[in-house]
């Protein structure tokens, strides 16, 4: 992330240290993870020591220090979908995209992660595609989201 | 529009408002909740918008999207006043008929109603649905009649009335003494009565004191507040100003799950809107009261729902909670007396002020008065949220409002309470659910999450899930909750992949013990309640998996194989096609065969298979 975003996202908090987390949530929103060198200048502006900001990093669900893959597959595994089945359909994408929950696939096509209820219980077993929720999935459905979001232009390329 | 500075300026502005919209008005309704949406409830309202301005009718019939009508399971619904006609699992390609036919010839068009699964009756108007017949929609109910982004609408309806007669009217003591008095018990799991807890921050010392709104909603299964929140937030915000009120308080925070976009959009904007309208900000509606309300996002912590993590996370810490003797009402964000209440506490605020004492206390059980809303989800016919008054027995949620169990199976548990609750088992099933009753056979009501649970739903797989979840979710602050959530779930795994011993059972249930009894906050305190619960209703379950190596469920992967039924199968060949692992044999045309070996049992062969032929042994 470039300094000038950082500035702007520090300054609309007021550069306040209470405000941290929000700061955090800003930048993962923009860049869909903390980059190392953000953080570094978040705990200089904020005089904060950066073990305290990636105690909060590694703390929160929602925070990330890695990067996001391109397509970002997240299952939810609240209770209710998890009674449908849930667990059929995180198996399904671990073993066609080769990658466990947390990880993301060598080439950042797909990311994959699970979810702890997303309240959207009456349309379990859910996944969201890049933020989309796609409801009564089957774990033979999955194909289905894997080729409609892989990069085929990537692929061609790649064969070429 | 300009501030409104008094309560006849509002007074005004509600007549106003009300006539504008006019009972009789042709009105259609789309819900634009997160449920709907998922089911491009988007485009049909588009479709709509364009529809009657195409035909020239913007005039004549008004087109509102709502908040969630709770039905999630059933859309998009659209529903058409002032006859409230419901449709459900609408398409954009239904709307010109339904403009044609429903709106203009006032006809009913059959194939869109709801079909009952229990009798196969189609059902026109929405409250004659069995789903809504039995409920009592006290709080949740208005979110159908309203736009949740439009103000104006909320005023329509007689919103924040209440609020400017108390503020004109009532002195703080009054209102206090009126929530005391109606037993108003918190919604967020414990049933802690809100009256006290108003009542110890308004005495603490200090003269900034704080109102929180705790939509941190982290239960699995429960998603009663988000719907609200996005549905009708200046509901709550108008339950938070009278609190604030009672309390003495002129800051309020809304504490924000981030998973919850809509939410936080429709509540962002309805806080911009009662600010400019003077309902929130310096001196609302020349009373001389201030207060305002600005919103935190959690990010993502399933224990800062707990009250004193809360507090932390809003500080901008990792949300682990603090030692119990430092009571958030008197020492809470920033050393301030912070009253924390949930998302449908404060919701119920208004209506308690609006309909007075007795008739609150009118409805509900003893001690348990006025009505709960609960995500009645899992393996139910009907799933979606519903409202009803506390004491309300099991069956009549299950059976009347959910239609039953899905596709003719048996009815085995349901589970209450989120990962503190516990399962529990047909024989409670004429049990009226309240806050007592449940706490009384080992669950608790948790924020109201209703899982169903049927013949093919394994409970030491249900224990092994929370246990997994609370272990991921445990601060780790506490030894006891940390180590002894994990060495629960180590056990449990090992029992569902068939490697248990016979003490296996003794251990957890020391376990549960010391993890309840040496933890800090409620997360431990309350976290062996699904292996207990378990435990107890469930044994023999427990004991198959250990000692016949067999989960009768046929849930448990490393315990079960799927085999074809020779006489069933035709050789249609859909399940080798799309059995990624090249587990399915045969040729095609002939009954196929199933290679043991390399099955994963992951089952796309069970869900695709038209003929019924997998079986689960």
């Amino acid at each position: 992330m470039e300094q000038k975003t950082t500035e702007k996202i520090i300054k609309k908090y007021n550069c306040d240290r209470h405000e941290v987390l929000e700061m955090l949530l800003d930048i993962q929103e923009k860049e869909k993870y903390l980059p190392r060198e953000t953080l570094d200048y978040v705990s200089e502006r904020l005089d904060m020591q950066p073990a305290k900001l990636y105690h909060l990093a590694t703390f929160y669900e929602a925070l990330s220090l890695k990067p996001a893959g391109r397509c970002q597959v997240n299952v939810c595994t609240g209770t209710a979908c998890h009674v449908r089945g849930a667990v059929k359909i995180l198996d399904e994408l671990e073993y066609q995209l080769g990658i466990k929950p947390g990880e993301v696939t060598s080439d950042y096509n797909f990311g994959l992660k699970t979810v702890n209820c997303v309240g959207a219980c009456a349309l379990g077993p859910l996944v969201l595609v890049n933020g989309e929720y796609q409801g009564d999935m089957t774990a033979h459905k999955v194909e289905k989201i894997i080729k409609e979001n892989t990069d085929h232009e990537d692929e061609e390329r790649k064969q070429a | 529009m300009n501030r409104l500075t008094s309560v006849s300026e509002l007074n005004r502005l509600h007549k106003d408002t009300a006539a504008k919209r006019g009972p009789e008005k042709p009105t259609i309704t789309i819900c634009q909740g997160t449920g709907c949406k998922a089911y491009a409830s988007q485009e049909v309202y588009k479709s709509l918008e364009k529809e009657i301005a195409s035909r020239g009718l913007t005039e004549k019939i008004g087109l509102r999207g709502t908040g969630c009508h709770g039905f999630c399971e059933q859309g998009p619904m659209v529903v058409i006043f002032p006859e409230e006609i419901c449709y459900c699992r609408v398409k954009p390609e239904d709307i010109s008929e339904i403009i044609e036919k429903t709106v203009l010839e006032k006809k009913v068009i059959d194939r869109l109603l709801f079909k009952d699964p229990v009798n196969g009756e189609r059902i026109s108007r929405e409250s004659d649905i069995p789903f809504y017949k039995y409920q009592n929609r006290l709080i949740f109910g208005k979110n159908r009649l309203i736009d949740p982004q439009d103000i104006q609408d909320y005023i329509a309806i007689d919103g924040y009335k209440v609020m400017a007669n108390i503020l004109a009217e009532s002195t703080p003591e009054e209102v206090l003494e009126q929530v005391k008095k109606a037993n108003l018990r918190g919604r967020g799991g414990a049933g802690f009565p809100a009256g006290i807890k108003w009542e110890t921050t308004r005495n603490a010392p200090g003269n900034e004191k704080c109102v929180i709104v705790n939509a941190d909603e982290g239960d699995p299964g429960a998603y009663m507040d988000r719907s609200l929140l996005e549905g009708n937030p200046h509901l709550i915000l108008e339950g938070l100003i009278i609190g604030a009120y009672a309390i003495g308080a002129e800051e309020g925070i809304i504490f924000l799950r981030q998973e919850y976009p809509l939410a936080l959009e429709n509540i962002n904007l309805a806080i911009k809107q009662a600010q400019e309208y003077g309902l929130l900000g310096k001196d609302i509606l020349g009373t001389g009261f201030n207060f305002d309300v600005r919103i935190k996002r959690s990010a993502g912590a399933f224990v800062t729902g707990e009250s004193s993590a809360l507090v932390t996370a809003i500080e901008g810490n990792a949300g682990e909670p603090r030692p119990k003797h430092l009571n958030t009402a008197i020492s809470g964000v920033w050393g301030r007396p912070s009253n924390i209440n949930n998302v449908e506490t404060w919701a119920n605020v208004p209506v308690i002020m609006d309909k007075g004492v007795d008739w609150y206390k009118s409805i509900g059980s003893k001690n348990n008065p006025g009505t709960k809303v609960f995500s009645l989800v899992g393996k139910v016919n009907n799933t979606g949220l519903i409202e009803v008054p506390l004491g309300t027995p099991l069956k009549t949620i299950i059976y009347d409002i959910g239609g039953g169990i899905k596709d003719g199976k048996k009815f085995k548990a349901v589970q209450t309470g989120g990962p503190s609750g516990g399962c529990i088992p047909e024989q409670y099933l004429d049990m009226p659910v309240d806050f007592d009753q449940l706490n009384q056979i080992g669950s608790m009501m948790g924020s109201g999450g209703m899982i169903v649970m049927d013949e093919t739903s394994c409970m030491v797989d249900v224990a092994r899930y929370f246990m997994k979840f609370l272990k991921e979710e445990s601060c780790g602050k506490c030894t006891s909750c940390r180590e002894g959530i994990h060495m629960m779930f180590n056990i449990l795994e090992a029992i569902t992949e068939g490697k248990g011993h016979d003490e296996d059972l003794k251990l957890l249930e020391d376990l549960a013990w010391t993890t309840e009894n040496t933890s800090l906050c409620a997360l431990g305190k309350t976290a062996s309640n699904p292996v207990l619960s378990t435990l107890k209703y469930f044994r023999e379950e427990y004991e198959a998996h250990i000692k016949d190596k067999r989960c009768p469920a046929g849930i448990c992967r490393e315990l079960i194989t799927y085999a074809i039924d020779q006489d069933k199968c035709n050789g249609c060949g859909r399940c080798q096609k799309l059995c990624s692992h090249e587990a399915i044999e045969g040729k095609k045309k002939s009954p196929l065969s199933i290679n043991t070996d390399i099955c994963t049992r992951c089952g796309v062969c069970l869900e695709v298979c038209r003929f019924s032929a997998l079986v689960v042994q």
